[in-house]
């Protein structure tokens, strides 16, 4: 049992990562990674979302037929998501301006509706569980890391702190994001084509 | 699929639709309080700024006029005046008004003005402008929008209240001249609305909510 966790963080954080090898919720990830503290509210954000519904959609999958299972799984992600930006207005509100309609737009992250229709429907609620753990970490993760690297180069500041006077504008712009995020799947693809693996 | 299935098929809709409402409400109602008050500590926080140390006691986020367009301050949205008091004398007015003519979308200023017409503080509340260029007007960027403190009509006259590029009395942003020129351009009108209106923004009752 805890090998199999195990194997589901892994594969969500590195093997399947939602955002380097999936490729998915990636509207979300290339506009609010311009920080690190964006990455992480985010990030945090959606991996809760992304475990709470794995949970519901698997603990509720023996009554749900196949004809109306997508209208049931918008019906949770959409609660799930209002609960969450609720939270955030109510303890993290500066987060919350910044991160602005992103937090809403988590609905929409395709990555969540993917997990409930793969994953959570067809497997029992502790390893439903797990995975959304495990993707949701891995997308948190891969937001945190851009982020971190377009303030850096971008604003010359590290969470929040600057230590220069400007950084290199491109990589805060659009264009950036995409350019970081190549990168991101550059290096994970390198990695793994490392001989010997 | 059969008559029964589809009933039952409705009840599982309804019964997930209502555990998911039931959930969002509880979380409102857990909620609703500490995001009502979150609200009202950031606008007397972001509105705090524009006064730049004058003295007055009266609640500022209280005392607030909505005008509905059309009204002859900048931008076609509800334009808002804060009125600050020190026991029943006016003191300063605040206005968030919206320049139309940025470089990408409305932005919208905060002008504070002194009850004898001169520029308390001016604080950029929202805008869409270029990161690294036409954003460096937040006052957490650069020092740009402190300038026009203490400011007024007259001083500059009319002409100079623009950029320098333009024959004006104020400096510009490197590489983002149609910003500072809509911000300028905001300031400056809404100073003449202050003139014209003064004693009638101080006399008006505030506006009640209706929302």
């Amino acid at each position: 049992m805890s090998g199999d966790w195990t194997e589901r963080l892994t594969t969500g954080l590195w093997k399947d990562n939602p955002g380097l090898v999936q490729l998915l919720g990636l509207c979300p990830l290339l506009a609010v990674t311009s920080t690190f503290v964006n990455g992480v509210g985010l990030g945090i954000a959606t991996l809760l979302v992304l475990t709470f519904s794995n949970a519901l959609v698997s603990a509720t999958r023996r009554w749900i037929r196949q004809e109306i299972r997508i209208p049931i799984y918008v019906l949770i992600i959409a609660s799930l998501v209002t609960c969450v930006e609720l939270i955030f207005k109510a303890w993290f509100p500066t987060l919350d301006r910044s991160l602005g309609i992103f937090i809403p737009l988590i609905v929409t992250n395709c990555a969540i509706v993917a997990r409930a229709e793969i994953f959570a429907s067809r497997n029992p609620v502790g390893a439903s569980i797990a995975d959304g753990l495990g993707m949701g970490a891995g997308f948190a993760a891969l937001l945190m890391a851009l982020g971190a690297f377009r303030e850096l180069i971008g604003h010359a500041s590290i969470a929040g702190f600057s230590f220069a006077d400007s950084g290199f504008l491109l990589v805060i712009l659009p264009p950036g994001a995409f350019l970081a995020l190549a990168l991101a799947v550059a290096l994970k693809n390198r990695i793994d084509g490392r001989p010997g693996r | 699929m059969s008559g029964q299935g589809i009933v039952r098929t409705g009840l599982t809709l309804a019964a997930i639709a209502a555990i998911c409402t039931s959930l969002v409400a509880a979380t409102y109602q857990a909620t609703h309080e500490r995001i009502a008050a979150n609200e009202k500590a950031l606008l007397e926080q972001s509105l705090e700024p524009a006064l730049s140390g004058l003295f007055y006691d009266s609640g500022v986020s209280e005392s607030r006029l909505v005008l509905r367009p059309p009204h002859a301050l900048p931008g076609n949205d509800p334009a808002l005046i804060y009125r600050v008091f020190a026991g029943s004398e006016p003191v300063a007015a605040l206005f968030a008004v919206t320049a139309r003519d940025g470089f990408s979308g409305p932005i919208r200023v905060l002008v504070g003005v002194e009850f004898d017409g001169s520029v308390t503080g001016i604080r950029i509340l929202q805008h869409r402008e270029t990161p690294g260029l036409g954003d460096r007007i937040e006052s957490t960027r650069t020092d740009w929008v402190f300038q026009f403190e203490g400011r007024s009509i007259g001083d500059p006259a009319l002409t100079g209240w623009a950029i320098r590029g333009d024959g004006g009395e104020f400096d510009q942003l490197t590489g983002a001249s149609v910003t500072p020129r809509a911000v300028i351009k905001a300031i400056r009108d809404t100073l003449l609305y202050f003139d014209a209106n003064r004693d009638a923004i101080f006399a008006a009752p505030a506006t009640v909510e209706d929302d």
